[in-house]
């Protein structure tokens, strides 16, 4: 018998005044009796709308299924089917504009917990489960994943489930990416993307890290010298944006992807950690997205008090409702429709406050969101020690501009097709690196039709 | 991981390593740099490839310890490890072309210094080399430059060894001799560069400085090592470190380079606790 209930099973959650001092997990995911009776909400619907929903195209009811049963490891492994990092979409995929959406249980109440019950499995498959993946057959075929992020690291998985012969090369010194050096421990904790990282391991992928394509090695080495037969580019999009603002350098500034780099990668959270971090009293993070939502989150948690700026009204947000809620909930305040002018300077270069100015919404722009205009004569001056901005990143142009022939948009994202083909023959890129900062999810979703590609690819050549 | 090959005190607080890095051996110019972080719970420091070998696929860095970092990893012993390597980074020092060229280098910017006019003596350019020391104790790689350069001067700020005085001193000596430099490579402390570029700048000498602000990551990702330079917001780890000397922005550099002082300070002493030394 389906559960009827109209609304989901709650997430357990740290109470926000404990959360908001410590780094530790926010939500805590269900117990297997709530997901099992969760997964009981599930209509099984026989067109499946929430798997259209999906980037990577998960067989959700079936899943649900041997939940509702009890059987976990069995719902492991259909997800497994087609997704390489379950345990993180769970957590961080903006559930409500994909699977969830489309489930029909929304029509008339919540949709079915999608996201929680695929966390649900992946942890439980990952604390209880002993159980090695099976390597495939090796088909004596070499392919390059440049970034091990999450396009690379799903398209990494999925060749090598195919029998690839997979190296993914990594720039900094620990594989994951934005999972590691952008979302914090307290959404993603780093012990997870670990455990995602050994499961491909497993599976037979190499990961090799300090190693910066475009300077130490080309793609086209890669390809000539060390006998790749295609290159998958999921290099991202991690070159910070700034203002070009008086004051923009002074020492108490940063860019959300240093602030977040020192706090997560480099974990300066810690007491004893070697890497430093500004620790300032009033923070005004300026930025909309779920990295202003992160690097605020962070600034609170080591102790500041944090604005966020934001040019456009709070309908605009392009963050979370979740990741929203959660800011709002832990202390954060939004001042909506600002925008600064200049970041002042007090003693030792350290930033003393930002002049801003007020916005009102104009007409709609070409993204379709409506153009915030200068309010005149509206200028005042919002008091901090620090201001981090997350005003979104591009690509960096590195590759770009060490790989002979290959096309990219005037703004440097790579020019590659819904299959990731590139201009250059057998180099497939997706995620960041070819649509500029976007989500998790399409990264993955990106990752998987160009493995899909690659397989193809190398399969004509050899037919 | 990284070993060490070989490892050599220069002078009390100077200390160079060879390491076995063939990747960036392969690659390496002078005027690039590496990251390297020591252990599993360091920080990502960088430093300036002082050497390389190609064939052997080691890479040289020389470094003063100045700090909890520098002093770990002074700790570490030929046949040891270091964990994390990566290079080369940054843009190669462009000097092809160059036929006359006065090569700056104060204290430990010696060491970055000396790559470049080695390759400046190899493409057959008369190097002119003016390197400064606080006393005669701090000198280094002395040898090498004589060996690579037309001219050298030798100055220390007490006079111990060489010529008491300033880099600068010398280098205005020479340009007032007569010796016309297509350009002059400044590589030491900020305050040096800065210097050495106002006093050029009175002879309108091209002048290139190599600058060294703090970086995270060293590929382009965070902009914690961005300096104004002509006015414009650059990342010193992709578009430099070398930078035109007239255009930078010293005084910017200088006041970002104190950001974290005091964590500095306090990890300078737990190394120097834990290695039961003392604090100079």
């Amino acid at each position: 018998m389906p559960n009827m209930s109209m609304k989901k099973h709650e997430m357990p959650a740290q109470a926000p005044d404990v959360r908001n001092k410590n780094f530790s997990e926010v939500a805590l995911g269900y117990d297997a009796e709530t997901a099992i009776d969760e997964a009981k909400r599930c209509l099984h619907c026989k067109n499946k709308p929430c798997v259209g929903g999906c980037p990577v195209r998960i067989h959700i009811p079936e899943f649900i299924a041997k939940v509702a049963e009890g059987e976990f490891e069995e719902a492991y492994h259909i997800i497994q089917q087609t997704s390489s990092l379950p345990a993180v979409c769970g957590r961080v995929c903006p559930q409500e504009t994909q699977c969830e959406s489309k489930c029909v249980r929304g029509i008339k109440g919540e949709p079915v917990a999608i996201g929680r019950l695929e966390r649900f499995v992946a942890d439980w498959h990952n604390a209880h489960s002993c159980d090695l993946p099976v390597k495939a057959e090796s088909n004596g075929h070499k392919v390059a994943v440049v970034g091990s992020g999450p396009a690379g690291l799903t398209c990494a998985g999925d060749l090598a489930k195919r029998g690839y012969d997979v190296t993914v090369f990594e720039a900094l010194h620990l594989a994951g990416g934005v999972l590691v050096y952008g979302i914090p421990e307290f959404r993603l904790p780093k012990s997870i993307v670990q455990k995602e990282i050994d499961n491909l391991k497993a599976l037979g992928v190499k990961v090799e890290t300090n190693m910066v394509i475009g300077r130490v090695l080309s793609v086209d080495e890669l390809m000539s010298e060390y006998g790749f037969e295609s290159v998958f580019i999921g290099s991202g999009a991690g070159l910070p944006r700034f203002m070009g603002i008086p004051g923009e350098n002074l020492k108490s500034v940063f860019s959300a992807n240093e602030f977040l780099t020192r706090v997560n990668l480099m974990k300066a959270y810690k007491e004893d950690c070697r890497t430093p971090v500004f620790h300032a009293k009033k923070v005004a993070v300026v930025g909309g997205g779920n990295v202003a939502m992160d690097a605020a989150r962070c600034a609170l948690r080591l102790g500041a008090q944090v604005d966020i700026i934001y040019r456009r009204s709070e309908a605009e947000l392009p963050a979370r409702a979740e990741e929203v809620e959660h800011a709002k909930e832990e202390g954060i305040v939004f001042r909506f429709l600002t925008n600064p002018t200049a970041i002042l300077e007090g003693e030792n270069g350290i930033v003393k406050g930002m002049t801003c100015v007020r916005m009102e919404l104009g007409e709609p722009d070409a993204s379709g969101r409506r153009r915030p205009v200068v309010v005149e004569g509206s200028e005042f001056t919002v008091d901090c020690d620090c201001v981090i901005m997350a005003l979104g990143t591009s690509p960096n142009p590195l590759i770009k501009n060490t790989t002979q022939g290959l096309d990219t948009q005037k703004w440097g994202g790579i020019i590659a097709d819904e299959h990731g083909k590139t201009s250059r023959e057998g180099v497939y890129a997706g995620g960041d690196a070819v649509t500029g900062a976007a989500t998790v999810i399409l990264a993955m979703g990106a990752g998987k039709a160009a493995a899909e590609a690659i397989d193809e690819y190398i399969k004509s050549k050899h037919a | 991981m990284y070993k060490i090959l070989k490892k050599k005190e220069l002078n009390p607080t100077v200390t160079l390593m060879e390491v076995d890095a063939p990747f960036v051996a392969k690659k390496a110019e002078p005027g690039q740099f590496i990251i390297l972080r020591v252990d599993e719970e360091g920080e990502r420091i960088p430093l300036t490839v002082a050497d390389f070998d190609r064939e052997k696929g080691t890479v040289t860095i020389i470094f003063q310890i100045v700090g909890g970092t520098t002093e770990r990893l002074n700790q570490l012993r030929e046949g040891e490890f270091i964990h994390d390597f990566v290079g080369p980074l940054g843009e190669p020092s462009h000097v092809e072309g160059l036929k006359k060229v006065a090569v700056v280098g104060g204290g430990v910017g010696c060491a970055i210094a000396y790559p470049v006019a080695k390759k400046l003596h190899k493409l057959g350019a008369e190097v002119h080399s003016i390197v400064g020391f606080r006393s005669k104790d701090l000198v280094i790689l002395e040898e090498e430059f004589r060996a690579v350069s037309d001219k050298m001067r030798m100055m220390t700020d007490d006079g111990s060894y060489g010529k008491k005085g300033l880099v600068t001193d010398a280098l205005r000596e020479l340009i007032e001799a007569g010796n016309e430099y297509d350009e002059v490579i400044a590589i030491g402390p900020v305050v040096m560069m800065k210097f050495v570029s106002l006093l050029t700048k009175q002879y309108g000498i091209r002048t290139v400085v190599s600058m060294n602000p703090i970086m995270i990551d060293g590929t382009g990702m965070c902009g914690c090592c961005r300096l104004t330079v002509a006015g414009k917001t650059k990342f010193a780890c992709v578009d430099g470190p070398d930078f035109d000397g007239h255009e930078v922005d010293y005084d910017e550099i200088m006041k970002r380079a104190s950001t974290y002082k005091e964590f500095e300070k306090r990890e300078r002493e737990l190394a120097c606790n834990l290695f039961k030394k003392e604090v100079k």
